[in-house]
């Protein structure tokens, strides 16, 4: 027997590395997790966002590095630590063949419940999560959101303190996603700590307390959700302007009211800015006109990943440097 | 229902380092249980083991009967023992790579992140399939009966050979375990294990009697471990008796075991 867990850190890692042939698919990740906390990795397809959760999971072992789970190590206390974690992965991790009972059931037994134990556990699960008129059918039948929701319940039979949640919502529809959302903050509510990783902004903004933002391998900004926010811009301004030679001058007009750097797309005669102050947008349409330049569009749209990368890893190392030493 | 108790977060609880014996035992059986459950969905995967038997035993009988033992009736009580072992293990192919086929679905991701014995799915999959075995086995014995074979031995014995051929074919399963835990596609498990398989059951003394073949293939039909299981299963159920054969085929059994089961799990805890 060991002592139980406490703290105030869920989750630990330091320089977590991963490689795949010449691929460094992990490259070196921090991670801290407040316990009580929702986490949130935020990044794209390949950014190393799987294989980083696979390496705090116990399932892959990191080539460099180290990782503590409620302060136990996990490469040589790795059965401590899986008795303290759930995991849903991103392909479901349930048995195709067999029914969502059987499936609940037999995690249950494994877990070291008693026969009538785990037909009770997995019965109230099931209605939990909405599950119980399918509960006898086979997997094969289940639309992907009950085999997500099914997941997630195998997930929670041994109430782990601490949940992993690799993209819990990839490829469902807007209301599955909503709920999915409600059972994971419920979660949180009733003491856990949630993991999770995510290809969606604004996923990460409803659901996180604080976000890594991770791409090819690297953390490259960590902090609040407003921390990030800030360093983004809340939103970002399109602006077309009709006369192509004049795509320069009005690049630095905007880039001198709006006080922040801009990238353009010469094709379109595009300048896009973070738009972190909506009230300056009047000053600089003030000026554009003062200055006789005509625009073809403007526009606002809320940051999509591409553009928090795009930012943040226009910056240069030094400022997200600087961003997660805020965040710290 | 009341959700707060399913959904609270178990802080404290009791940590163990490792899994008991018990434990492992228990994992291991629960595996089992999700095997048996997988053969009752998918009935159909069980016609190798149904088939096999009945075409193999008319088959090899027919075919070599006349030739080695003059008469069919003569040659059955060398041939059932023979097919039988022949059968039983190459059935055991099917373990390994089953198990290639199932590691690669996700299920296998949360049996790793549980905190289970790491050796359960393994076992557990490989102690589903002596039900394969049984039914290769009870089969093999029915069409031997249906054919005329009367086993001297008498019904006890008979069952006493067939526990010893499906315990024999489960250590050897372990060997196909190891292939589908290394390798990387099932069609892969299959081929390699075929090779090793074909040289062992044909170059023993299953079908042919051994003074029939050359000094040196003699050699090794004699130190062949499929030799001395078939001579087992023949004193068992032809006379009664059992022999030095039996005692060296269990060692074996117990050897492959030794050396397979802990190479397996390794590889399997490796592979990620």
């Amino acid at each position: 027997m060991v002592r139980k867990q406490q703290g105030e850190w869920a989750v630990e890692a330091r320089g977590l590395v991963k490689t795949f042939g010449d691929n460094r698919a992990v490259d070196g990740v921090d991670l801290n997790v407040k316990t009580g906390s929702i986490y949130g990795v935020l990044g794209p397809n390949g950014a190393g966002k799987t294989t980083t959760i696979r390496m705090l999971a116990t399932l892959l072992r990191p080539d460099a590095g180290s990782a503590r789970i409620f302060g136990h190590d996990v490469a040589k206390e790795s059965h401590i630590v899986r008795q303290l974690i759930g995991v849903t992965g991103q392909y479901a991790s349930v048995d195709e063949s067999l029914s969502a009972t059987e499936n609940l059931i037999i995690f249950s037994r494994l877990l070291g419940l008693g026969r009538a134990e785990s037909r009770k556990k997995a019965q109230e699960l099931l209605e939990e999560f909405g599950l119980t008129e399918a509960a006898k059918r086979p997997l094969k039948n289940f639309s992907g959101g009950m085999r997500r929701r099914l997941d997630l319940a195998a997930s929670l039979i041994a109430q782990p303190p601490l949940i992993f949640l690799d993209e819990p919502t990839t490829g469902l529809d807007p209301r599955t996603r909503t709920q999915m959302w409600e059972t994971i903050r419920r979660l949180v509510k009733t003491g856990s700590t949630v993991l999770l990783t995510t290809q969606y902004l604004e996923e990460a903004d409803q659901l996180a307390d604080r976000i890594a933002v991770i791409d090819r391998g690297h953390v490259v900004a960590e902090g609040t959700v407003d921390e990030l926010k800030a360093s983004v811009g809340t939103s970002s301004l399109h602006v077309s302007v009709l006369r192509r030679e004049e795509l320069e001058t009005a690049r630095g007009i905007v880039e001198r009211v709006l006080g922040v750097s801009s990238s353009l797309v010469p094709e379109a005669a595009t300048i896009t800015a973070p738009m972190a102050d909506a009230d300056l947008v009047t000053d600089l349409l003030v000026e554009l006109r003062a200055r006789g330049i005509k625009l073809a569009e403007m526009s606002v749209q809320k940051p999509t990943l591409d553009e928090v990368f795009l930012t943040i890893t226009g910056h240069g190392a030094t400022s997200t440097d600087t961003t997660k030493a805020e965040g710290n | 229902m009341n959700q707060q108790s399913i959904m609270t977060a178990g802080v404290a609880r009791p940590l163990r380092q490792r899994a008991s014996l018990g434990q492992t035992i228990r994992h291991s059986l629960t595996m089992a249980y999700r095997g048996l459950l997988k053969i009752k969905r998918t009935p159909e995967q069980l016609f190798d083991v149904t088939l096999q038997p009945i075409i193999f035993t008319l088959m090899f009988t027919y075919i070599f009967g006349g030739a080695i033992s003059g008469d069919v009736q003569s040659y059955l009580p060398v041939i059932i023992p023979g097919i039988l072992v022949q059968t039983v293990i190459g059935t055991s192919i099917v373990t390994g790579v089953q198990l290639r086929e199932d590691m690669d679905k996700g299920v296998f991701d949360r049996f790793k992140s549980l905190p289970i014995a790491r050796i359960a799915p393994l076992a557990g999959a490989l102690l589903a399939d002596t039900i394969r075995y049984t039914i290769a086995t009870v089969l093999t014995f029915a069409m031997g009966y249906i054919m005329g074979y009367r086993p001297d031995g008498g019904l006890d014995h008979v069952a006493l050979a067939g526990l010893l051929v499906i315990v024999c074919s489960w250590s050897v399963s372990w060997i196909f375990a190891f292939f589908g835990v290394i390798a990387r596609t099932a069609s892969s498990v299959q081929g390699i294990s075929m090779l090793v398989l074909f040289p062992l059951t044909f170059l023993s003394n299953a079908f042919v009697p051994v003074e029939t073949m050359p000094n040196w293939l003699q050699w090794f039909v004699n130190v062949n471990p499929i030799s001395h299981l078939v001579s087992a299963v023949r004193d068992l159920t032809n006379a009664g008796t059992a022999g030095s054969d039996l005692a060296i085929a269990l060692i074996g059994a117990i050897a492959i075991v030794a050396v397979f089961a802990p190479l397996t799990v390794r590889a399997y805890m490796k592979r990620t």
